[in-house]
């Protein structure tokens, strides 16, 4: 029963289940799988129970309940929580309580959404695998030894291993869709300002998004319509209506829609014969419910990568600037005395602070940002790849004057095994080959399960649509959805 | 200039002037930018910069930043956008300051100063750029508490500021004091900022170097950004000062400004110096970039032409118009003009009502003025209304009543709510007959004959003796009426 939020509706509906029976049996397998899967940074029981036990008594006494009443929701640790912890799986906000909630996360409590814990993640949502976290790596629930993705692998993971039917992740540069396509599991990025960012903790500020995950389109819609809309504490939010996703999902008659197909993509090196036959097949039940296939090329997506790794790491380096152990975060407690001489107290303090508070790929990221941002480099680098975000844009524009739809592969693998790719940072960057285009365009995408390879891992297709059309991919998705099975397998650590 | 024993030189300055915007809230958030709080009671998780806090705009900082600008004569360009400024300091919590850096908000203005050398045409400084950005946070390092941790107040965080950066056209330290004096008038006039240095809300820092002319070769010397002036006279005095610095240790060392970088000193108020504070500019290297929280600013021309239309008259231009339509002197216009808004309203208005520009100027300066400051109060406060004060000094200019009396119903009116007729009554200052004031006059000339023969010798003044005598007898006497009869009787005696 938690694999599906509309399900989990039903049975309070007709009184089978209570809200806190149905938060018990999530916390329940949340513990039962804490150990071998590592999904969360922070689960509170009896929190957990008690706002299960305020939406049960608000049903007993008749009271209007939201959309999301008593379903198990599961937060990624970069969204601000006022009773929770929120770490950002960092050692700087080990002990980092905000005193306020996330945007998306009082939509959240507004919904009548249960909100049972924080996912682990990439420190600061940096990595592709989950492993950068400081409370250790999460696992694939279909195979232990592998990663989950990243970074929001502990919010793909969860939902996949059962402990609840929906997540909320983030994606700055295919951080949902990755770990969604890694964890069998449906992930939607939001066009960019559709979501509000405020208590999103930042990462780079023009790519982050807040976005919805679970098994079906279904789940994902209903999410999304919760958390979507505008607010005016992000001004980057977007001030249109949010039209009703659920209505889009009637119908699997997708006559009259143009998908355009990048084969270009499919024939890059490295990309694994099983995600390219994932895609290839996928093609043929998107022709069988009527849509037309047409190829399109983006002529600058070799530019991607290059692209997104000048301006997310220089956003990082300014946005993590405020961790200096001054105001709240870690601060060094024993100063080396040689530094604390020659570099004077102050300067000792940000310097160790650091240091000690950020792990490897948050240091590596805040130096690369931080040298393109630099004076006599910033033309070079930063200000290079925001003309070359103008032209991606623009390829995408041209794509889709033609179709309505671009239809490719997630990430160039499925799930790699655990250690196989950390320390190797260039390598751990092309899982984004895919992904990081819709982030630069600020366009919604949707990674969708699209079967298993021979290893019985999870494959997966991606879907992106012009900015503010998640109505057409969750219209897509679900008409794939509706002729496969592919979002109704689960793994074995799902049963257990 | 010229130093009395030296080569001929020349004073170089530029002066870049923070003023405070005067919002109800900071620039990003909605904490109060109330003075004087206590510490970090106006803060929020915005201007705290905790993670996830995002910044909105103040369309009001936005507003007076245009209105700030056409007061100096800059253009507001079509597009102006947020920049973030990168550094590191416990009193700016994000550990970047959101700032404008390419395209200001304000460009290419001046400011027109008073020319000693050339009273009919005014020295035109020009104006090369004012950004909006906001403020940081005070640290406090209190050594004398015997502690050795510094504290924190970050209620000023993100709290508006212009940054106004002139060309370096100055060309003496009364000069800078001019700007900054013309400046600031302009700033409060149109209600743009308090400019109280005091409080912080106007800062300076001056850049000055001298290029002394050597048997025609032009020598500039390193230039020096001063820092830490608390008034402008402070300003005024730590550019003379540093001129002379600066000529001194040219003369000892023969180091130009291809020799030094910039550097930075700090004026010590006490010692009437300055002092090295960074030996040179640390290659400071900002990091400059769009700030992706906030979007581009874009401000059409219709919002400037509305500003523009509302932005009233500039002081020098009131000024003028306050000379000529009220007939007083410019000394006088200035320090009317100076008070502000509220009290030229309260001038023109008395001044209309009473027909006498020059009393009405005179009575606003001394006896109003001097009852605000006692009570510490402002002039939309003041209980004696500019209709009121009209009708009084209407009198007063009627010879109906003499400044002594006048004065006595005007402290009548600042403790009732009297009408002047009213008040006037109270006081018992009916008119006085005119048979019972030649009634008087008749007994005082028959005590006192010598009057008559001292008038009538040339010497009119002695009939102020009398008058005095007359005032102690009826109080109510008008003495430009007694005076009148007195000497119409000795002239028929």
């Amino acid at each position: 029963m938690l694999d599906s939020a509309q399900e989990v509706l039903q049975l309070q509906s007709r009184g089978d289940a209570t809200a806190v029976e149905i938060a018990t049996s999530a916390i329940d397998k949340i513990e039962a799988t804490q150990e071998s899967i590592n999904a969360f940074t922070h689960v509170d029981r009896e929190l957990v129970l008690s706002a299960a036990e305020a939406v049960d008594q608000k049903r007993r006494d008749g009271q209007p309940l939201g959309p999301l009443a008593g379903v198990p929701v599961a937060v990624k640790d970069v969204l601000c929580t006022r009773d929770m912890p929120t770490t950002c799986s960092s050692n700087m906000l080990r002990n980092f309580r905000p005193p306020y909630d996330a945007s998306v996360v009082a939509k959240l409590r507004e919904s009548d959404a249960i909100i049972v814990g924080k996912t682990n993640m990439d420190e600061f949502a940096m990595g592709a695998s989950t492993e950068t976290s400081a409370f250790g790596n999460t696992r694939n629930p279909w195979d232990l030894s592998r990663t989950p993705g990243g970074s929001s692998g502990g919010a793909t993971a969860c939902v996949a291993a059962g402990t609840v039917p929906l997540s909320l992740g983030t994606d700055t540069g295919g951080s949902i869709r990755q770990p969604a396509g890694f964890c069998g599991v449906t992930g939607l990025k939001p066009t960019y300002g559709r979501v509000s960012r405020y208590g999103l903790v930042a990462f780079a500020s023009s790519l982050d998004q807040v976005g919805p995950i679970g098994w079906s389109v279904q789940d994902v819609a209903l999410l999304l319509q919760c958390i979507a809309g505008y607010e005016p504490r992000d001004s980057t939010s977007l001030n249109h209506e949010v039209p009703d996703y659920q209505a889009a999902l009637q119908s699997s008659d997708l006559r009259g829609m143009k998908i355009g197909v990048l084969h270009e993509a499919l024939d890059v090196d490295g990309v694994d014969e099983s995600v390219r036959a994932a895609v290839l097949s996928s093609i043929e039940v998107f022709q069988e419910a009527g849509a037309e296939i047409i190829e399109i090329n983006l002529p600058h997506s070799k530019y991607w990568v290059p692209t997104y790794y000048v301006i997310a790491p220089s956003e990082a380096s300014s946005n993590l600037s405020r961790y200096d152990g001054a105001h709240y975060g870690h601060r060094a407690k024993q100063l080396d005395p040689e530094k604390a001489e020659s570099l004077g107290p102050l300067v000792a303090t940000y310097c160790q602070s650091r240091a000690e508070g950020f792990g490897a790929e948050v240091k590596r990221r805040i130096m690369v940002g931080t040298y393109a941002l630099s004076e006599g480099y910033a033309d070079q680098y930063y200000n290079q790849a925001l003309k070359a975000r103008r032209l991606i844009k623009g390829d995408y524009d041209a794509a889709f004057s033609q179709v309505d739809l671009l239809l490719g592969p997630v990430s160039p693998t499925p799930a790699f095994p655990l250690s196989e790719k950390i320390d190797d940072p260039l390598q751990m960057y092309l899982c984004d080959l895919f992904t990081v285009g819709a982030n630069l365009a600020g366009i919604p995408a949707i990674s969708l399960p699209a079967g298993k390879d021979a290893a019985g891992l999870p494959l997966a297709i991606q879907l992106q649509a012009p900015a503010l059309e998640e109505t057409r991919l969750l219209f897509a998705g679900a008409a794939y959805q509706a002729m496969t099975d592919f979002h109704k397998l689960r793994p074995d650590t799902f049963r257990s | 200039m010229t130093l009395s024993d030296g080569y001929p030189t020349e004073t170089i300055i530029g002066l870049e002037v923070h003023v405070q915007l005067k919002t109800q809230t900071k620039l990003f958030c909605s904490c109060s930018t109330r003075f004087g709080a206590p510490p970090n009671t106006q803060v929020c998780p915005v201007c705290l910069g905790l993670p996830g806090a995002l910044p909105v705009m103040n369309e009001h900082a936005i507003d007076l930043a245009i209105r700030a600008g056409l007061a100096i004569d800059c253009s507001i360009p079509p597009m102006t956008k947020w920049d973030r400024k990168q550094y590191f300091y416990p009193d700016l919590p994000k550990g970047y300051q959101i700032s404008q850096f390419d395209l200001p908000i304000c460009a290419d203005g001046f400011l027109d100063i008073s020319n000693e050398a050339d009273l009919e045409t005014p020295r035109r400084i020009g104006i090369i750029r004012a950004h909006l950005e906001e403020d940081a946070g005070k640290s406090m390092h209190d050594e004398a508490a015997g502690r050795k941790d510094s504290r924190i107040d970050l209620n000023r965080c993100g709290t508006p500021l212009l940054e106004i950066v002139s060309h370096p056209d100055l060309r003496s330290a009364t000069e800078a004091k001019e700007y900054l004096n013309e400046l600031k008038l302009r700033m409060t006039h149109l209600g743009i900022s308090d400019c109280e240095m005091q409080e912080g809300s106007l800062r300076v820092d001056a850049n000055v170097n001298l290029h002394i002319d050597v048997d025609g070769k032009k020598i500039a010397t390193p230039i020096a950004e001063i820092k830490n002036m608390n008034s402008f006279r402070a300003v005024e005095h730590a550019i003379e000062h540093e001129v002379d610095r600066q000529y001194d240790v040219w003369e000892e060392t023969g180091k130009t400004i291809k020799d030094e970088a910039k550097t930075t000193r700090g004026w010590d108020d006490a010692k009437g110096k300055t002092f090295l504070q960074r030996e040179k500019e640390e290659s400071a290297d900002y990091r400059y970039f769009p700030d992706p929280d906030l979007l581009p600013i874009r401000i059409p021309q219709e919002r400037v032409n509305e500003a523009k239309a509302n932005l009233g008259e500039m002081p020098a231009k009131l000024c003028e118009r306050l000379q000529t339509q009220y007939g007083i002197k410019l000394y006088d216009a200035n320090v009317i003009v100076n008070q502000g808004s509220e009290l030229i309203k309260y001038f023109e208005t008395a001044a209309t009502r009473s027909g006498d520009g020059k009393r009405t100027s005179s009575w606003i300066q001394q006896d109003v003025m001097r009852t605000l400051n006692e009570n510490e109060v402002s002039i939309e406060e003041f209980t004696v209304s500019a209709e009121q004060l009209g009708d009084l000094l209407r009198r007063v200019s009627g010879g109906d009543l003499d400044n002594a009396r006048a004065r006595d119903v005007f402290s009548h009116l600042l403790k009732t709510s009297d009408s002047v007729e009213e008040a006037v009554k109270h006081l018992g200052i009916a008119s006085v007959d005119s048979s019972e004031i030649e009634v008087l006059c008749r007994e005082l000339l028959d005590a006192n004959p010598q009057v008559i023969d001292d008038v009538k010798s040339g010497k009119q003044q002695a009939v102020g003796a009398l008058i005095g005598q007359a005032k102690k007898k009826n109080a109510n006497a008008n003495p430009k009426q007694v005076r009148e009869t007195l000497l119409r009787l000795i002239e028929q005696s």
